[in-house]
């Protein structure tokens, strides 16, 4: 298990303050960080799972399930990630493990793997689409889809939690250049 | 740009998918018991289909599952996409399967 006093800095706290000046419709700001937790088994372990959270994982394809700061992602057909925002990594963990003794699954920390760019205004679809070929109209991509995808170079994932905001997240070495990316993208549209 | 019909996700972008060449190939229950010559045919030879060619594609950038497609390589067009396990449709089978 990772030691508390391993601390690290978001990849992105730099590039909060080096965006363009030009004026644009669209936001970008860096996520609170947040526990994750990447579970891969079977119905029975994820109900588990999904209990002890306090959130109802999503069996449908592409969906995330959020209550407060917690949610959970749907990535593949025995795939998800649990999220939990500005708690700690370490006690989430515990706990979720705890709750799955005995299931056949598996559990991995990725807190640190990530962060998070929140994409908002009425043109962020089309600022994502500079880099992502998904179709992001509201019929293809609603409000409460997650998947991962590309952008650009790099592989992320994307979720939407309302009809003009759009959450990012990237591994934290492909960070800055996504950030940079939309920040260049966004002033051109 | 070409959509491809994961079979768990739907249709989505090729950029996400990375081909896992062809599909069907079975390994050897005792390897041990194989020559050279039939072990090597297992490791390395494919066939080389002009047309309905059934191959693994995995959505990479997506669910990151492996699936099967049956794919036309004279005209690219993926007629059907199946999942692991699945064996391709009796009208596809007209090519080895
Ligand atoms: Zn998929």
């Amino acid at each position: 298990m990772l030691s508390p006093a391993i601390m690290r800095s978001n990849a992105l706290s730099p590039m909060q303050s080096s965006g363009t000046t030009a004026a644009s419709t669209t936001s970008l700001s860096v996520l609170p960080d947040a526990a994750k937790l990447v579970f891969r088994g079977k119905t029975e372990a994820i109900e588990a799972a999904g209990a002890h959270f306090g959130v109802k994982p999503s069996l449908e394809a592409c969906r995330f399930a959020a209550v407060g700061g917690r949610s959970v992602y749907w990535l593949g057909p025995d795939e998800w990630l649990f999220q939990a925002v500005n708690e700690n990594p370490i006690e989430v963990f515990g706990g979720m493990s705890a709750a799955l003794q005995g299931q056949a699954c598996s559990l991995v920390d990725v807190s640190h793997r990530s962060d998070g760019i929140a994409v908002a205004g009425p043109t962020a679809a089309l600022v994502l689409n500079h880099g992502c070929p998904l179709d992001l109209s509201l019929k293809a991509f609603p409000v409460g889809m997650c998947t991962r995808t590309v952008l650009g170079k790099a592989s992320l994932l994307l979720s939407r939690s309302e009809e003009h905001v759009f959450h990012v997240d990237v591994w934290r070495s492909f960070a800055p250049y996504v950030w940079q990316f939309l920040d260049e993208a966004r002033s051109l549209s | 740009m070409l959509l491809i019909n994961c079979p768990y996700c739907g249709p989505r972008p090729e950029a996400e998918f990375a081909n896992g060449g062809q599909a069907h190939i079975a390994r050897p229950a005792d390897p041990m018991s194989l020559t050279d010559d039939e072990w090597a045919a297992y490791l390395y030879m494919r066939d080389n289909t002009k047309g309905l060619h059934h191959e693994r594609w995995r959505h990479a950038n997506g669910c990151g599952r492996f699936f099967n497609a049956s794919r036309d390589t004279t005209t690219d067009v993926i007629k059907r996409t199946y999942r692991m396990g699945e064996r391709p449709e009796a009208e596809h089978q007209g090519a080895k399967p």
